[in-house]
């Protein structure tokens, strides 16, 4: 057989000619050296292939993907739900700040800390002011404006690296926002907030608002709140090593 | 979930993506989303057509669609600082095969996948992925070379034979 082509090799190898042809190939095959060991090989390769991904047929199918529902993507869903999140709290706001200029000390720390979570975790390109790769500029610049010294936890133990932080608008005037991100893209955010009244500490506490958990405290000037869309106890794990950090 | 027929695939959608997309979160990721998008669309699968390659046909679009993604990230990351680099694989799945598969463009990999993983016939591959057959054979004729040079461990592939 001379007209022996590379599609009819790849063919052969794959199983995928009728039984005329692959007649055909195998006698053309005992007398071209170069063409069977093309063969071979790709047929090395194909098994290769099925023996290092076979294992993943008998693996438990994680419930996630059991569990699946329709839906256009995670990703936008995702962020529809946090901009939904942020519209009601922006709602919530609106309607009331006229009533009293007041309302955005009386609206507590965990809540704040909610709504800046749900503003800036789904932010693609611009997620903070300040990248990680300038933390020292970072915590100079955040703790002179907040007038007391930032401490920026490490998380990388807890599987979170840190994205950065921004400065923000709170109650009384400058807050602070810290970014820290996972390998699966899961964020949380550190929220740091001056008080006025008199320094005192409170214990760590918990509150859902709305998708997103908060653990928050107080620890003299400053009221923390580590703010994450995902379980209380997987928060909690963090958080527990957050507090530990800052207060050594 | 509302197709028993559909879970019954999620194992060989889960082996495809993770030779597809390297790390086991990242391939769950793209079946996840690849499931939620068929169960959108399962009302315009017609009965009795192959389920199997339905699933890779939606999953290809889901890939190809966060290749692209990633890519705006990636030049976004680069122009302005901030985010991190894309997670990398986990160290023990970097055995030489799949290290070397990664160093296959996406086209490439994706059909030299479909027939020699999940040995898919040429026409079916053709199918889920919207390309004509001879597109396939090419692919897969440089796809196969390409790993063969990368598991030989040659840095530059200096003369690819092509078949048109």
């Amino acid at each position: 057989m001379s007209n022996l082509s590379e599609t009819d090799l790849h063919a052969y190898v794959d199983g995928q000619l009728d039984d005329a042809r692959r007649v055909q190939v195998e006698a053309h095959l005992a007398h071209d050296a170069a063409a069977t060991e093309r063969v071979h090989l790709w047929r090395a390769q194909n098994e290769a292939l099925r023996a290092i991904y076979n294992a993943v047929l008998n693996e438990p199918v994680p419930q996630r993907l059991v569990a699946a529902r329709p839906s256009r993507g995670r990703w936008p869903q995702y962020a529809l739900a946090a901009g939904v999140v942020g519209l009601a709290f922006g709602l919530g706001w609106m309607s009331h700040a006229y009533r009293s200029d007041r309302f955005a000390e009386a609206m507590a720390l965990p809540r704040r800390a909610a709504v800046a979570y749900a503003v800036y975790a789904p932010e693609v390109r611009h997620p903070v002011e300040v990248g990680a790769e300038q933390q020292d500029h970072l915590v100079k610049w955040l703790s002179k404006r907040l007038g007391n010294e930032l401490k920026v936890p490490l998380l990388t133990q807890q599987g979170f690296d840190l994205v950065g932080g921004r400065l923000l608008p709170d109650t009384k005037g400058p807050g602070a926002q810290l970014m820290y991100q996972d390998k699966k893209g899961q964020r949380i955010t550190l929220y740091v907030s001056l008080r006025s009244a008199e320094p005192r500490d409170t214990a760590f506490r918990f509150s859902q608002e709305g998708e997103v958990a908060v653990f928050y405290w107080i620890d003299g000037k400053l009221g923390y709140a580590l703010s994450g869309e995902m379980d209380r106890a997987s928060l909690l794990a963090v958080a527990s090593v957050v507090y530990r950090q800052l207060n050594p | 979930m509302e197709s028993a027929e559909i879970i019954a695939h999620i194992p060989r959608l889960r082996r495809y993506a993770r030779a597809l997309a390297g790390d086991s979160q990242r391939a769950d990721d793209l079946v996840q989303d690849t499931l939620e998008r068929a169960l959108v669309k399962f009302y315009l699968w017609r009965r009795g057509s192959d389920l199997r390659a339905w699933l890779f046909t939606i999953m290809h679009n889901v890939f190809i669609n966060q290749l692209k993604a990633r890519r705006e990230l990636a030049l976004d990351e680069a122009v302005e600082h901030g985010l991190q680099s894309p997670p990398q694989s986990d160290p023990f799945e970097l055995r030489d095969l799949d290290a070397a598969l990664r160093q296959l463009p996406a086209e490439q990999r994706e059909v030299l996948l479909l027939v020699g993983l999940e040995q898919l016939s040429y026409a079916e591959v053709s199918k889920a992925l919207s390309i004509p057959v001879g597109t396939v054979m090419s692919r897969l004729s440089r796809g196969r070379e390409r790993l063969r040079t990368v598991m030989s461990g040659a840095a530059t592939v200096t003369s690819l034979k092509a078949v048109k």
